[in-house]
């Protein structure tokens, strides 16, 4: 329509489809998220371990290359061993804290934004459920989070499986299964954690602060019960130690804790609950006051 | 024949209080307007249609989609005018108006080009690119419109549309309105508390009061109904006048000496009051059609 021609009119043209109506809103928070270049810088720091790992786990194959550092073939066997333990150290670990960090930085805003100016009935007035709304935001995680997890993990994965061959897959299975299901559970537990916060903290500050504390106050508090009361249970309120505890048993990797992974799963099933009951709960159009 | 919206011994009931009971009423107007006093139950009633909360009994249809079963369907053919401030911060107004056109199902470069021309067509073609939190109170109530008509809905759900607008702002919203009705592409629900919006805007009107219906009447039949109610005023006694007029087969009433009220019947026009007038040598001082017409049913309804 012409710029002069100022009238009302319908429109008839193409609909998308229902079903994937929901990736608007990562689409359009990409938009938003990436316009910082602060945040580009930092994200891209989050590749900075895969690349050193991948360096590691390429080097070993290369002996022609160490060899011109004066280092032995029998000295690199020694130093170089591609286990569970390895993956879950060194790379596992690290990228649970930048992942962290990268939820803590743009969960808290996701629905917040919305909830702060009333936004909300202008999603649930259209054929846009609550259910597409929590996807679509989870979606902007759910994204940046594999990009630093389970994508540069299994990449990992498959280059030290192509590089070590059928004696080292046979006998390492475990861990492309751990980087896989591991990377995942952490990724539902921020999403939900993040966004649960973000409803319920309209103020960006304060939800940035509430993610920080839901980890590490609580790891703090946990350490403090474990030591006064001399046991490990008190590990259940700490996320990230029931996460590295789930990890464990995915790669098959020895445990310090004496907390079982059964109840570090079923601790990790309960956060992820009650994420979703605070988030069906605040996720409405309007806030009726019941008398 | 089926309205545009059938309400179905609707009830609405938010912890124990009822805030909507037992509404029925066939809506066939092609703009409908909801007045009631503060809590009257008008933006419940709103939202319920929505599918923002749920019915505790009974049901409505919108187009013949009911509320319970039908809810997504029937939002694909609503836009949404709230009452209060309602926007994305941090982002300017045509991102937020293609936002919910593509959330609507447009794809992304029709929404584009739908958001830009509903922002135009609203008066916001020059402030586009700004933020909403910079835009004062009436840009943002202009700016919630796009976001409504921006899918080209075939149902308009404006809530207090004028609130808290100049009376500038407030003759431009209003004319935007009508303008929308007039197209007859769109079915029009406004809520208001304000008499004069709806009745600028509305063909019809639905009185609520704490929760009921207490009016619900075609605002289009009393226009014309009240267009052959009229009451005049002359100079000397009424008496011989009305003497007159009754012989014509209109039904009067004298209010004071010089003052008479009456219906004129079909196929009786006014130049026959003047022609009776000059007849009998009555001069009239005063020849009015009744007004308020609205008012007066609002008040009555509220007694």
């Amino acid at each position: 329509m012409a710029v002069y021609e100022k009238s009302y009119r319908g429109y008839d043209g193409a609909r998308t489809d229902p079903r994937w109506r929901f990736m608007t809103l990562p689409r359009y928070a990409f938009e938003r998220v990436f316009a910082s270049r602060l945040f580009g810088g930092f994200f891209a720091l989050c590749f900075v371990c895969p690349v050193v790992v991948a360096l590691w786990i390429y080097l070993p194959h290369n002996l022609k290359f160490l060899q011109t550092f004066g280092i032995e073939p029998a000295q690199v066997a020694e130093f170089f061993r591609f286990d569970g333990l390895f993956f879950l150290s060194w790379y596992m670990k690290p990228q649970l804290f930048m992942s962290f960090l990268v939820a803590m930085i743009i969960g808290p805003s996701l629905i917040a934004d919305d909830l702060r100016n009333n936004a909300l009935p202008l999603y649930f007035s259209r054929p846009f459920s609550r259910a597409e709304y929590v996807l679509g935001k989870s979606a902007v995680l759910i994204t940046l989070l594999s990009l630093v997890t389970w994508i540069p993990g299994s990449i990992l994965f498959l280059l030290q499986a192509s590089l070590g061959g059928w004696s080292w897959l046979s006998g390492n299975w475990r861990v492309g299964v751990g980087i896989l299901v591991g990377s995942w559970i952490w990724i539902v537990l921020l999403c939900l954690l993040s966004l649960a916060l973000s409803a319920h903290l309209r103020w960006k500050p304060l939800a940035h602060a509430a993610m920080f504390g839901v980890f590490f106050v609580a790891a703090m508090v946990a350490g403090v019960l474990n030591f006064i009361l001399r046991t490990d249970w008190g590990s259940l309120i700490d996320i990230g130690e029931m996460t590295t505890v789930v990890w464990a048993s995915l790669f098959g990797v020895s445990r310090e804790t004496t907390v079982p992974a059964a109840a570090a799963w079923l601790a990790l099933f309960c956060v992820a609950a009650a994420c979703l009951a605070l988030l069906s709960r605040r996720l409405k159009a309007y806030e009726v006051v019941r008398s | 024949m089926n309205g545009a919206i059938e309400l179905d011994g609707l009830e609405v009931q938010f912890g124990a209080r009822t805030i909507l009971r037992d509404l029925r009423a066939s809506l066939t107007g092609k703009s409908i307007g909801l007045l009631g006093p503060n809590g009257a139950g008008k933006t419940t009633l709103l939202h319920t249609l929505l599918g923002f909360h749920p019915p505790k009994s009974g049901t409505a249809r919108i187009f013949g989609h009911d509320i319970r079963t039908q809810s997504r369907e029937l939002r694909a053919l609503c836009g949404y005018m709230p009452e209060n401030d309602a926007y994305i911060a941090g982002i300017s107004a045509v991102r937020l108006v293609r936002l919910m056109a593509e959330i609507s199902g447009l794809p992304s470069r029709p929404a584009l080009e739908r958001a830009h021309e509903v922002l135009y067509y609203v008066g916001l073609g020059e402030a586009r690119y700004r933020k909403i939190e910079s835009y004062s109170l009436g840009m943002k109530q202009m700016a919630k419109l796009a976001q409504a008509i921006v899918h080209g809905p075939k149902l308009l759900v404006l809530d207090e549309p004028t609130n808290g607008l100049d009376p500038p702002h407030r003759r431009r919203m209003i004319r935007l309105i009508q303008e929308i009705r007039d197209r007859g592409e769109v079915t029009l629900l406004l809520s208001s508390h304000l008499l004069r919006d709806v009745e600028e805007c509305c063909d019809e009107v639905l009185i609520l009061k704490a929760g009921r219906i207490v009016q619900h009447c075609d605002l289009e039949a009393e226009r014309r109904a009240n267009r052959r109610f009229i009451e005049v005023e002359t100079h000397t006694e009424v008496e011989e006048f009305a003497t007159a007029i009754g012989r014509l087969g209109c039904e009067y009433a004298i209010v004071g000496a010089r003052r008479i009220k009456l219906v004129l019947p079909e196929g009786i026009d006014m130049r026959d009051l003047y022609r009776i007038a000059a007849e009998k040598e009555i001069q009239i001082r005063r020849l009015d059609y009744r007004r308020d017409s609205l008012q007066d049913i609002f008040l009555q309804a509220m007694e």
